[in-house]
């Protein structure tokens, strides 16, 4: 499907589907990984992955298009690597401090389980950030419990504070800036999600899987400096 | 050497061509609003066309130079107190006045040997919503001192001198703006977008019959289009997908959002067009309160549009290196 003139979407699932999606991210480095010029950008998201090009440069000859799906074709022809060639695990650690996890006894009274039992649950799950999108470096992080399944609050925040972790439906966040949001905050991380001094701007990229620790205050405000 | 900010005007950034390779994490490319304004601008003070200037909105500041600067402002048409479009020579010391467009929106002030903030992921745009690039990620406002380039004021003298037909501290020629509207209503050629046949054919009428009119809290990452709310008549859920500079999407609200230079990089809502590349820019011109509408056009007539645009580009970039003498 064209995004516009100098895009291409390529959907492989309409729904979201985890063994997709992860095939859509190796595809997506797979693309990345061949640094043709008229590429701009791989974009791997839910269900498919868009390719930004320019399509004036000479070598796709006026149809950049087809040079997108030849590409994509190609890339599946050879073979995808296989996830556990590539998995990259990112431990997060997070305060489920009462003042930074401004839902949590929320979210815990709707799921039906003590605050301890829902930081156990958070923290246990087996997490895979599935897309980064909505602002620089914020992954939508998948795999959480079912038990913690809350919906999206009514009202937004206006504001969330920067390293706030939340969650909805059977997803978690990490907001890397001060932005408004819908999610159930249930903790904060010290780390800096996203940073564009840093070598590598994104602490997380799709594909990865991420652990997140308990830490107490004191950790928090020894990892914050 | 430096430009000091007597007034800013209303939202004055520093923007280049942006940051590319991206958006796999989130980060669009940004830049300028008007890429081609601010390739013309560098061009007439001989910079590398994607040199870093200043982009000013609707209002323009009030400027002191520290020393002799060769500067052009291209875009919009400011009520300014030195002639636009063209490059100036302007004496040490002295100030500039840049007040209101009477018509566009975005004019590029650009100074030979460019802006001298540091660049930040390969690029000196000021990308607002992330608070990084250009200085210190902001607005810039009163009091600030802009860093140029060290041998600012040697370019500036060497360039003014290699400069044909001159007339006082200017020229006697100006190039002609290709993206600001003489007229509107302007019409943006649109493509259809992926979720286009999710709205009935009375939506997708509506959509391409409506004058929209850009509302006031249209900024660098959106304009929103005031007209008849859209609604889609498919109700499922529809899975977060990258987004595009020029996405025309429709929230909940029926209020269409056209994405622009700082956009994000994915979103949740149907997306019912996208504005052909070439025509992006010429949206940029439009000041809230401004009107446009869409014309359905295909992948062929974008590739026109790309063509038409580039080939102007090109004709005043040539245009303009004879001026210096090649």
């Amino acid at each position: 499907m064209p995004l516009g003139d100098c895009a291409v979407y390529i959907e492989f699932s309409a729904a979201l589907d985890l063994e997709v999606n992860s095939a859509v991210q190796r595809l997506a480095t797979m693309v990345h990984g061949r640094a043709l010029p008229w590429i701009r950008d791989v974009v791997p998201a839910l269900g498919g992955l868009a390719i930004h090009f320019d399509p004036d440069e000479p070598s796709v000859h006026g149809d950049a298009f087809a040079a997108a799906l030849n590409v994509v074709s190609e890339c599946l022809k050879e073979g995808l690597p296989k996830p556990g060639d590539v998995l990259r695990t990112i431990d997060v650690p997070v305060c489920y401090e009462p003042e930074f996890a401004l839902d949590l006894a929320e979210v815990a009274a709707m799921s039906k389980v003590t605050v301890e039992q829902a930081i156990a649950l958070h923290a246990a799950s087996d997490f895979r950030v599935l897309m980064i999108g909505f602002a620089p470096g914020h992954p939508y992080i998948g795999g959480l419990d079912g038990k913690l399944s809350v919906p999206r609050r009514a009202t937004p925040r206006a504001i969330v504070p920067a390293g706030s972790v939340a969650i909805a439906n059977d997803q978690t966040v990490v907001y890397p800036y001060a932005i408004s949001g819908g999610w159930s905050i249930i903790g904060r991380t010290p780390l800096q999600v996203f940073d564009a001094e840093r070598q590598e701007p994104s602490l997380f990229a799709a594909g990865d899987r991420v652990r997140f620790k308990p830490i107490t205050r004191e950790e928090f405000q020894k990892l914050s400096k | 050497m430096s430009i000091r900010i007597l007034r800013p005007g209303l939202l004055m950034t520093v923007q280049d061509l942006g940051r590319h390779g991206h958006q796999h994490v989130g980060l669009c490319p940004g830049g300028a609003m008007d890429p081609m304004s601010l390739k013309l601008a560098n061009a007439l003070v001989k910079n590398d066309v994607g040199a870093a200037a200043l982009e000013l909105t609707v209002l323009g500041p009030d400027l002191e130079f520290e020393r002799d600067t060769l500067i052009a402002l291209v875009g919009a048409e400011f009520e300014t107190s030195f002639p636009i479009n063209r490059p100036v020579l302007v004496a040490k010391g002295s100030h500039i006045s840049i007040s209101r467009a009477a018509r566009g929106a975005r004019g590029y002030l650009a100074v030979a040997g460019g802006i001298a903030v540091d660049p930040v992921l390969g690029s000196r745009s000021t990308y607002l919503p992330g608070e990084f690039g250009g200085i210190e990620g902001r607005v810039l406002k009163r009091g600030d001192v802009i860093p140029l380039a060290e041998d600012s004021e040697k370019l500036s003298l060497e360039r003014f001198g290699a400069l044909k037909h001159k007339r006082g501290n200017s020229v006697r020629w100006h190039v002609p703006t290709i993206t600001v509207p003489d007229r509107e209503p302007i019409v943006l050629h649109a493509l259809e977008g992926e979720h286009f046949g999710d709205f009935d054919a009375n939506m997708q009428r509506a959509f391409f019959d409506t004058i929209w009119r850009v509302t006031p809290d249209s900024n660098r990452m959106g304009y929103r289009l005031a007209g008849p709310v859209l609604t889609r008549s498919k109700k499922d859920e529809i899975l977060s997908a990258p987004t595009c500079l020029g996405t025309v999407q429709v929230p909940a609200n029926g209020v269409p959002i056209a994405l622009m230079a700082d956009h994000q990089t994915t979103g949740g809502y149907p997306r019912i067009a996208e504005i052909a590349s070439a025509d992006v820019p010429r949206l940029a011109q439009i000041a809230p309160g401004g009107t446009l509408h869409f014309a359905r056009c295909g992948l062929d007539m974008a590739a026109e549009l790309r063509k038409d645009m580039r080939e102007r580009i090109e004709g005043v970039l040539h245009g303009i290196s004879g001026e210096y003498g090649k």
